[in-house]
Protein backbone atom coordinates (compact mmCIF):
# COMPACT_ATOMS: atom_id res chain seq x y z
CA UNK A 1 0.00 0.00 0.00
CA UNK A 2 1.60 3.65 -1.05
CA UNK A 3 1.86 6.17 1.70
CA UNK A 4 -1.11 8.32 -0.39
CA UNK A 5 -3.52 5.18 -0.12
CA UNK A 6 -2.61 4.52 3.68
CA UNK A 7 -3.10 8.29 4.18
CA UNK A 8 -6.73 8.45 2.51
CA UNK A 9 -8.00 5.34 3.91
CA UNK A 10 -7.00 6.77 7.33
CA UNK A 11 -7.45 10.34 6.74
CA UNK A 12 -10.08 11.31 10.08
CA UNK A 13 -7.14 9.62 11.82
CA UNK A 14 -4.29 11.72 10.18
CA UNK A 15 -6.09 14.71 10.25
CA UNK A 16 -7.11 14.03 13.97
CA UNK A 17 -3.14 13.36 15.11
CA UNK A 18 -2.07 16.89 12.54
CA UNK A 19 -4.37 18.86 14.63
CA UNK A 20 -3.05 17.31 17.49
CA UNK A 21 0.36 17.55 16.99
CA UNK A 22 -0.07 21.59 16.15
CA UNK A 23 -2.23 21.57 19.92
CA UNK A 24 1.13 20.30 21.42
CA UNK A 25 3.46 23.02 19.72
CA UNK A 26 0.78 25.65 20.00
CA UNK A 27 0.35 25.01 23.73
CA UNK A 28 4.35 24.52 24.51
CA UNK A 29 5.60 27.62 22.15
CA UNK A 30 2.85 29.84 23.35
CA UNK A 31 3.80 28.72 26.71
CA UNK A 32 7.71 29.16 26.50
CA UNK A 33 6.90 32.45 24.72
CA UNK A 34 5.10 33.78 28.56
CA UNK A 35 8.52 32.25 29.92
CA UNK A 36 10.69 33.34 27.50
CA UNK A 37 10.04 36.83 27.17
CA UNK A 38 9.83 37.98 30.14
CA UNK A 39 13.38 36.50 31.06
CA UNK A 40 14.33 37.92 28.13
CA UNK A 41 13.37 41.09 28.74
CA UNK A 42 14.77 40.34 32.74
CA UNK A 43 18.36 39.43 31.07
CA UNK A 44 18.50 42.67 29.15
CA UNK A 45 17.84 44.66 32.49
CA UNK A 46 20.29 42.55 34.51
CA UNK A 47 23.10 41.68 32.78
CA UNK A 48 24.29 39.66 35.78
CA UNK A 49 21.86 37.42 35.17
CA UNK A 50 22.55 36.53 31.80
CA UNK A 51 25.23 34.44 31.74
CA UNK A 52 23.15 31.90 34.58
CA UNK A 53 20.36 32.01 32.11
CA UNK A 54 20.91 31.65 29.26
CA UNK A 55 23.65 29.08 30.55
CA UNK A 56 20.59 27.10 32.36
CA UNK A 57 18.51 27.39 29.13
CA UNK A 58 21.69 26.16 26.90
CA UNK A 59 22.08 22.85 29.08
CA UNK A 60 18.66 21.92 28.50
CA UNK A 61 18.82 22.43 25.16
CA UNK A 62 21.45 19.70 25.03
CA UNK A 63 19.45 17.26 26.51
CA UNK A 64 18.53 14.65 23.72
CA UNK A 65 14.85 14.49 23.70
CA UNK A 66 14.14 10.48 24.19
CA UNK A 67 15.98 11.10 27.10
CA UNK A 68 14.19 14.47 28.65
CA UNK A 69 10.83 12.86 27.72
CA UNK A 70 11.89 9.42 29.90
CA UNK A 71 13.45 11.68 33.00
CA UNK A 72 9.71 13.42 32.79
CA UNK A 73 7.64 10.28 33.51
CA UNK A 74 9.10 10.05 36.59
CA UNK A 75 8.21 13.84 37.37
CA UNK A 76 5.29 13.63 39.88
CA UNK A 77 2.02 15.29 38.22
CA UNK A 78 3.40 15.08 34.50
CA UNK A 79 4.27 11.16 33.59
CA UNK A 80 2.95 9.70 30.43
CA UNK A 81 0.98 12.02 27.71
CA UNK A 82 0.27 15.30 26.61
CA UNK A 83 1.85 17.08 29.91
CA UNK A 84 5.26 15.60 29.57
CA UNK A 85 5.22 16.63 26.01
CA UNK A 86 4.62 20.29 26.61
CA UNK A 87 6.86 20.42 29.33
CA UNK A 88 9.86 19.13 27.15
CA UNK A 89 8.64 21.40 24.04
CA UNK A 90 8.61 24.31 26.75
CA UNK A 91 12.05 23.83 27.94
CA UNK A 92 13.43 23.32 23.88
CA UNK A 93 12.04 26.22 22.93
CA UNK A 94 12.97 28.59 25.68
CA UNK A 95 16.56 28.88 24.62
CA UNK A 96 15.90 30.75 20.96
CA UNK A 97 13.10 32.86 22.54
CA UNK A 98 15.07 34.26 25.52
CA UNK A 99 17.99 34.53 23.49
CA UNK A 100 16.48 36.48 20.22
CA UNK A 101 14.28 38.85 22.82
CA UNK A 102 17.95 39.45 24.67
CA UNK A 103 19.59 40.13 21.01
CA UNK A 104 16.21 42.45 19.83
CA UNK A 105 17.00 44.40 23.09
CA UNK A 106 20.41 44.81 23.47
CA UNK A 107 20.34 46.06 19.20
CA UNK A 108 18.08 49.11 20.06
CA UNK A 109 19.97 52.29 19.42
CA UNK A 110 21.09 53.30 22.99
CA UNK A 111 20.30 57.32 20.96
CA UNK A 112 16.77 55.97 21.16
CA UNK A 113 16.71 54.73 24.71
CA UNK A 114 18.10 57.94 25.84
CA UNK A 115 15.61 60.25 23.96
CA UNK A 116 12.72 57.66 25.36
CA UNK A 117 14.05 57.98 29.06
CA UNK A 118 14.48 61.73 28.54
CA UNK A 119 11.50 62.33 27.75
CA UNK A 120 10.20 60.97 30.84
CA UNK A 121 9.10 57.20 29.91
CA UNK A 122 8.63 54.68 32.94
CA UNK A 123 10.37 51.33 32.58
CA UNK A 124 6.92 49.88 31.69
CA UNK A 125 6.37 52.83 28.83
CA UNK A 126 10.25 52.13 27.78
CA UNK A 127 9.00 48.63 27.33
CA UNK A 128 5.69 48.81 25.54
CA UNK A 129 6.81 51.74 23.22
CA UNK A 130 10.26 51.09 22.18
CA UNK A 131 11.92 48.17 23.55
CA UNK A 132 9.39 45.10 22.46
CA UNK A 133 7.72 46.94 18.73
CA UNK A 134 11.81 47.23 18.35
CA UNK A 135 13.00 43.93 18.96
CA UNK A 136 9.70 41.95 17.62
CA UNK A 137 11.56 40.88 14.48
CA UNK A 138 14.47 39.32 15.88
CA UNK A 139 11.95 38.14 18.65
CA UNK A 140 9.89 36.40 16.10
CA UNK A 141 12.48 35.16 14.52
CA UNK A 142 13.65 33.35 17.79
CA UNK A 143 10.24 32.29 18.51
CA UNK A 144 9.84 30.52 15.11
CA UNK A 145 13.32 28.70 15.26
CA UNK A 146 11.46 27.87 18.37
CA UNK A 147 8.19 26.42 16.45
CA UNK A 148 10.05 24.72 13.96
CA UNK A 149 12.22 22.78 16.23
CA UNK A 150 8.67 21.84 18.26
CA UNK A 151 7.01 20.04 15.42
CA UNK A 152 10.31 17.62 14.41
CA UNK A 153 10.69 17.25 18.25
CA UNK A 154 6.77 16.64 18.94
CA UNK A 155 6.84 13.44 16.42
CA UNK A 156 9.22 11.57 19.19
CA UNK A 157 5.92 12.74 22.19
CA UNK A 158 4.42 9.84 20.06
CA UNK A 159 6.41 7.70 22.29
CA UNK A 160 5.13 8.66 25.61
CA UNK A 161 1.58 8.50 24.58
CA UNK A 162 1.35 12.12 23.56
CA UNK A 163 -0.08 11.62 19.90
CA UNK A 164 0.21 13.56 17.22
CA UNK A 165 2.15 12.63 14.00
CA UNK A 166 4.70 10.42 15.54
CA UNK A 167 2.49 8.00 15.76
CA UNK A 168 2.32 7.01 12.75
CA UNK A 169 6.38 6.97 12.61
CA UNK A 170 6.11 4.35 15.98
CA UNK A 171 3.33 2.65 14.11
CA UNK A 172 5.52 2.01 11.07
CA UNK A 173 8.32 1.49 12.52
CA UNK A 174 7.12 -1.24 14.50
CA UNK A 175 5.38 -2.88 11.13
CA UNK A 176 8.49 -2.74 9.35
CA UNK A 177 6.32 -0.13 6.72
CA UNK A 178 7.05 2.97 5.12
CA UNK A 179 4.03 4.26 3.95
CA UNK A 180 2.99 4.24 7.93
CA UNK A 181 6.36 6.22 8.71
CA UNK A 182 5.79 8.58 5.72
CA UNK A 183 2.35 8.73 6.96
CA UNK A 184 3.45 10.85 10.10
CA UNK A 185 6.96 12.13 8.50
CA UNK A 186 5.54 14.14 5.39
CA UNK A 187 2.31 16.06 7.04
CA UNK A 188 5.39 16.78 9.87
CA UNK A 189 7.45 18.44 7.93
CA UNK A 190 4.94 20.24 5.56
CA UNK A 191 3.68 21.57 9.31
CA UNK A 192 7.35 22.73 9.73
CA UNK A 193 7.08 24.22 6.16
CA UNK A 194 4.05 26.21 7.05
CA UNK A 195 4.77 27.28 10.52
CA UNK A 196 7.58 28.94 9.03
CA UNK A 197 6.31 30.31 6.37
CA UNK A 198 3.65 31.80 8.49
CA UNK A 199 5.46 32.76 11.10
CA UNK A 200 8.39 34.40 8.59
CA UNK A 201 4.91 36.18 6.79
CA UNK A 202 4.20 37.77 10.45
CA UNK A 203 7.68 38.90 11.11
CA UNK A 204 8.22 40.80 8.26
CA UNK A 205 4.58 42.15 8.41
CA UNK A 206 6.08 43.36 12.28
CA UNK A 207 9.13 44.22 10.65
CA UNK A 208 9.00 48.27 11.10
CA UNK A 209 12.69 48.09 9.13
CA UNK A 210 11.40 47.18 6.22
CA UNK A 211 7.79 48.84 6.09
CA UNK B 1 15.53 90.37 37.06
CA UNK B 2 13.37 86.86 36.11
CA UNK B 3 13.32 84.17 38.60
CA UNK B 4 16.26 81.03 38.41
CA UNK B 5 14.71 78.15 36.67
CA UNK B 6 17.69 75.82 37.04
CA UNK B 7 20.13 76.41 39.41
CA UNK B 8 23.36 74.10 40.05
CA UNK B 9 24.74 74.14 43.90
CA UNK B 10 28.29 73.09 44.24
CA UNK B 11 27.32 70.26 41.74
CA UNK B 12 29.47 67.09 41.04
CA UNK B 13 29.22 63.75 39.72
CA UNK B 14 31.89 61.60 40.00
CA UNK B 15 32.29 58.02 39.03
CA UNK B 16 33.97 54.89 39.71
CA UNK B 17 36.84 57.29 41.88
CA UNK B 18 36.69 59.96 38.94
CA UNK B 19 35.38 63.20 39.21
CA UNK B 20 33.94 63.78 35.60
CA UNK B 21 32.17 67.12 36.54
CA UNK B 22 32.32 70.01 39.46
CA UNK B 23 31.66 71.59 42.29
CA UNK B 24 29.88 73.74 39.58
CA UNK B 25 27.89 76.54 40.50
CA UNK B 26 25.57 78.04 37.40
CA UNK B 27 21.91 79.82 37.70
CA UNK B 28 20.09 79.78 34.88
CA UNK B 29 17.29 82.24 34.61
CA UNK B 30 13.80 82.27 32.86
CA UNK B 31 13.77 82.71 28.87
CA UNK B 32 17.55 82.45 28.90
CA UNK B 33 19.86 80.68 26.93
CA UNK B 34 22.85 79.23 28.55
CA UNK B 35 25.71 77.49 26.31
CA UNK B 36 27.65 75.02 27.82
CA UNK B 37 30.98 74.84 25.96
CA UNK B 38 34.01 72.68 25.97
CA UNK B 39 35.60 69.64 24.46
CA UNK B 40 34.42 66.23 24.80
CA UNK B 41 35.25 65.17 28.04
CA UNK B 42 35.11 68.42 29.77
CA UNK B 43 31.73 67.00 31.22
CA UNK B 44 29.16 69.09 29.29
CA UNK B 45 26.91 66.17 28.93
CA UNK B 46 27.14 64.82 32.26
CA UNK B 47 25.81 67.90 33.25
CA UNK B 48 23.03 68.06 31.19
CA UNK B 49 21.82 65.07 32.20
CA UNK B 50 22.11 65.80 35.96
CA UNK B 51 19.53 68.43 35.47
CA UNK B 52 16.98 65.95 33.99
CA UNK B 53 17.48 63.32 36.63
CA UNK B 54 19.50 60.82 33.88
CA UNK B 55 22.25 60.84 36.01
CA UNK B 56 21.94 61.79 39.97
CA UNK B 57 24.65 64.54 41.68
CA UNK B 58 27.04 62.81 43.94
CA UNK B 59 27.56 66.49 45.70
CA UNK B 60 26.05 69.59 46.24
CA UNK B 61 22.52 70.32 44.79
CA UNK B 62 20.43 70.86 41.32
CA UNK B 63 17.44 72.78 41.73
CA UNK B 64 14.61 72.86 38.79
CA UNK B 65 11.70 75.48 38.88
CA UNK B 66 13.23 75.90 42.73
CA UNK B 67 12.59 72.37 43.99
CA UNK B 68 15.99 69.85 44.37
CA UNK B 69 16.23 67.28 41.68
CA UNK B 70 16.39 64.86 44.56
CA UNK B 71 13.26 65.67 45.03
CA UNK B 72 11.53 65.67 42.05
CA UNK B 73 10.19 62.44 40.75
CA UNK B 74 12.51 61.50 37.43
CA UNK B 75 9.35 61.09 35.09
CA UNK B 76 7.34 64.24 36.07
CA UNK B 77 10.97 66.04 36.04
CA UNK B 78 11.41 65.45 32.56
CA UNK B 79 8.17 65.49 31.00
CA UNK B 80 8.62 69.10 32.44
CA UNK B 81 12.01 69.01 30.07
CA UNK B 82 12.08 69.24 26.38
CA UNK B 83 15.49 67.17 25.49
CA UNK B 84 17.20 66.95 22.06
CA UNK B 85 20.25 64.86 21.51
CA UNK B 86 22.82 64.85 18.76
CA UNK B 87 21.50 61.61 17.08
CA UNK B 88 17.91 62.56 17.47
CA UNK B 89 16.52 59.19 18.92
CA UNK B 90 13.46 59.35 16.74
CA UNK B 91 11.30 55.84 16.95
CA UNK B 92 11.75 54.08 13.61
CA UNK B 93 8.46 52.35 13.79
CA UNK B 94 6.44 55.03 14.35
CA UNK B 95 6.03 57.97 11.54
CA UNK B 96 7.08 61.62 12.22
CA UNK B 97 3.49 62.33 13.78
CA UNK B 98 3.96 59.33 16.03
CA UNK B 99 7.14 60.29 17.32
CA UNK B 100 5.67 64.23 17.61
CA UNK B 101 2.90 63.40 19.73
CA UNK B 102 4.54 60.89 22.14
CA UNK B 103 5.48 63.57 25.02
CA UNK B 104 1.25 64.31 25.09
CA UNK B 105 0.57 61.19 24.26
CA UNK B 106 2.18 59.96 27.76
CA UNK B 107 0.34 63.04 29.33
CA UNK B 108 -2.75 61.26 28.20
CA UNK B 109 -3.91 64.03 25.73
CA UNK B 110 -7.05 63.15 23.40
CA UNK B 111 -6.28 62.71 20.03
CA UNK B 112 -7.74 65.36 18.60
CA UNK B 113 -5.66 68.14 20.49
CA UNK B 114 -2.97 65.65 19.94
CA UNK B 115 -3.35 65.93 15.94
CA UNK B 116 -3.38 69.66 16.39
CA UNK B 117 -0.52 70.32 18.39
CA UNK B 118 1.23 67.71 15.67
CA UNK B 119 0.35 70.10 12.78
CA UNK B 120 1.09 73.13 14.58
CA UNK B 121 4.45 71.84 15.50
CA UNK B 122 5.35 70.22 11.97
CA UNK B 123 4.66 74.24 10.92
CA UNK B 124 6.69 75.89 13.28
CA UNK B 125 9.83 73.70 12.10
CA UNK B 126 9.41 73.94 8.62
CA UNK B 127 7.54 70.54 7.94
CA UNK B 128 4.44 70.83 6.27
CA UNK B 129 2.57 68.14 8.41
CA UNK B 130 0.29 67.25 4.56
CA UNK B 131 3.65 66.53 3.78
CA UNK B 132 5.70 65.05 6.78
CA UNK B 133 3.34 63.84 9.14
CA UNK B 134 2.93 59.76 8.14
CA UNK B 135 6.68 59.86 6.82
CA UNK B 136 9.39 57.39 8.69
CA UNK B 137 12.38 58.83 10.18
CA UNK B 138 14.57 56.19 7.87
CA UNK B 139 12.66 58.25 5.05
CA UNK B 140 14.14 61.88 5.71
CA UNK B 141 17.51 63.89 5.36
CA UNK B 142 19.44 64.53 8.48
CA UNK B 143 18.09 68.20 8.57
CA UNK B 144 14.85 67.06 8.45
CA UNK B 145 14.99 64.89 11.29
CA UNK B 146 16.63 67.01 13.63
CA UNK B 147 13.56 69.22 13.06
CA UNK B 148 11.26 66.61 13.80
CA UNK B 149 13.07 66.55 17.01
CA UNK B 150 12.70 70.03 17.82
CA UNK B 151 8.90 69.45 17.34
CA UNK B 152 9.25 66.16 19.56
CA UNK B 153 10.98 68.54 22.12
CA UNK B 154 8.71 71.06 22.33
CA UNK B 155 5.80 69.17 22.19
CA UNK B 156 3.90 69.11 25.18
CA UNK B 157 5.24 72.84 25.71
CA UNK B 158 8.09 72.28 28.43
CA UNK B 159 9.36 75.62 29.95
CA UNK B 160 12.75 74.26 29.88
CA UNK B 161 14.60 72.63 26.95
CA UNK B 162 18.45 70.48 27.27
CA UNK B 163 19.63 70.48 24.05
CA UNK B 164 22.52 68.19 23.71
CA UNK B 165 24.93 68.58 20.39
CA UNK B 166 21.42 68.95 19.07
CA UNK B 167 22.46 70.23 15.36
CA UNK B 168 25.67 67.98 15.28
CA UNK B 169 24.81 65.66 13.28
CA UNK B 170 24.25 68.01 10.09
CA UNK B 171 26.31 69.68 7.21
CA UNK B 172 26.97 73.09 7.65
CA UNK B 173 24.76 74.63 5.60
CA UNK B 174 21.78 72.82 7.52
CA UNK B 175 23.16 73.82 10.72
CA UNK B 176 23.79 77.21 10.24
CA UNK B 177 20.12 77.60 9.03
CA UNK B 178 19.17 75.40 11.96
CA UNK B 179 20.56 77.46 14.41
CA UNK B 180 18.89 81.01 13.11
CA UNK B 181 15.60 79.31 13.37
CA UNK B 182 16.09 77.63 16.57
CA UNK B 183 17.09 80.96 17.95
CA UNK B 184 14.18 82.82 16.70
CA UNK B 185 11.62 79.80 17.99
CA UNK B 186 13.36 79.92 21.39
CA UNK B 187 12.78 83.38 21.99
CA UNK B 188 9.23 83.88 20.74
CA UNK B 189 8.27 80.92 22.92
CA UNK B 190 10.73 82.02 26.10
CA UNK B 191 11.86 78.90 26.76
CA UNK B 192 14.85 78.45 28.97
CA UNK B 193 17.15 76.66 27.31
CA UNK B 194 20.77 74.80 28.24
CA UNK B 195 22.86 74.17 24.68
CA UNK B 196 25.71 72.04 25.38
CA UNK B 197 28.48 72.02 21.99
CA UNK B 198 31.89 72.04 21.49
CA UNK B 199 31.15 74.43 18.37
CA UNK B 200 32.35 78.20 19.21
CA UNK B 201 30.24 79.13 16.36
CA UNK B 202 27.81 77.53 17.57
CA UNK B 203 27.46 78.93 20.75
CA UNK B 204 27.71 82.90 19.53
CA UNK B 205 24.70 82.36 17.46
CA UNK B 206 22.52 80.32 19.94
CA UNK B 207 23.99 82.02 23.62
CA UNK B 208 22.52 84.64 26.14
CA UNK B 209 25.56 83.45 28.00
CA UNK B 210 27.95 81.26 27.96
CA UNK B 211 30.11 78.90 30.34
CA UNK B 212 33.23 77.44 29.38
CA UNK B 213 33.69 74.06 31.08
CA UNK B 214 37.21 72.36 31.34
CA UNK B 215 37.95 69.18 33.20
CA UNK B 216 34.03 69.74 34.65
CA UNK B 217 34.66 72.76 36.32
CA UNK B 218 33.32 76.61 34.67
CA UNK B 219 36.59 78.44 33.89
CA UNK B 220 34.84 81.40 32.32
CA UNK B 221 30.38 82.56 32.65
CA UNK B 222 29.94 85.48 30.88
CA UNK B 223 27.40 87.20 27.76
CA UNK B 224 28.55 86.61 24.28
CA UNK B 225 30.07 90.09 24.40
CA UNK B 226 32.00 89.19 27.61
CA UNK B 227 33.32 86.11 25.72
CA UNK B 228 34.62 88.04 23.04
CA UNK B 229 36.05 90.59 24.73
CA UNK B 230 37.68 87.95 27.79
CA UNK B 231 41.44 87.55 27.56
CA UNK B 232 42.16 84.35 29.65
CA UNK B 233 43.88 81.80 27.75
CA UNK B 234 41.21 79.40 27.64
CA UNK B 235 38.46 82.01 26.37
CA UNK B 236 40.82 83.23 23.70
CA UNK B 237 41.97 79.54 22.51
CA UNK B 238 38.39 79.08 21.47
CA UNK B 239 37.78 82.38 20.15
CA UNK B 240 40.42 81.46 17.51
CA UNK B 241 38.47 78.37 16.52
CA UNK B 242 35.24 80.46 15.90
Amino acid sequence: MSMFDYMIDNRADVLARTLQHMGLVAVSVSIAIAIGVPLGVLIARRSVLRGPILGLANVMQTIPSLALFGFLLAVPLIGLGAKNAIVALVVYSLLPIIRNTLTGIDGIDPAITEAARGMGMTDWQLLRIVELPLAAPVMLAGIRVAAVIAVGIATIAAAIGAGGLGVFIFRGLAMVDNAVIMAGAIPAAMLALVVDGGLHFIERKLDWRVS
Amino acid sequence: MTSPVVELENAGFELGGHRLVGPLDLIVRCGETVVLLGESGSGKTTTLRLVNRLLDPTEGEIRVEGTSTANWNPVHLRRRIGYMIQEVGLLPHLTVEGNVELVPLLQGWPVQRRKERVAELLALVGLPPEQFSHRRPQGLSGGQRQRVGVARALAADPPILLCDEAFGAVDPVTRAALQKEFRSLIQQLEKTVVFVTHDVREALALADRIVVLEHGRSSFVGTVAEFQRNETSSVRVLRELA
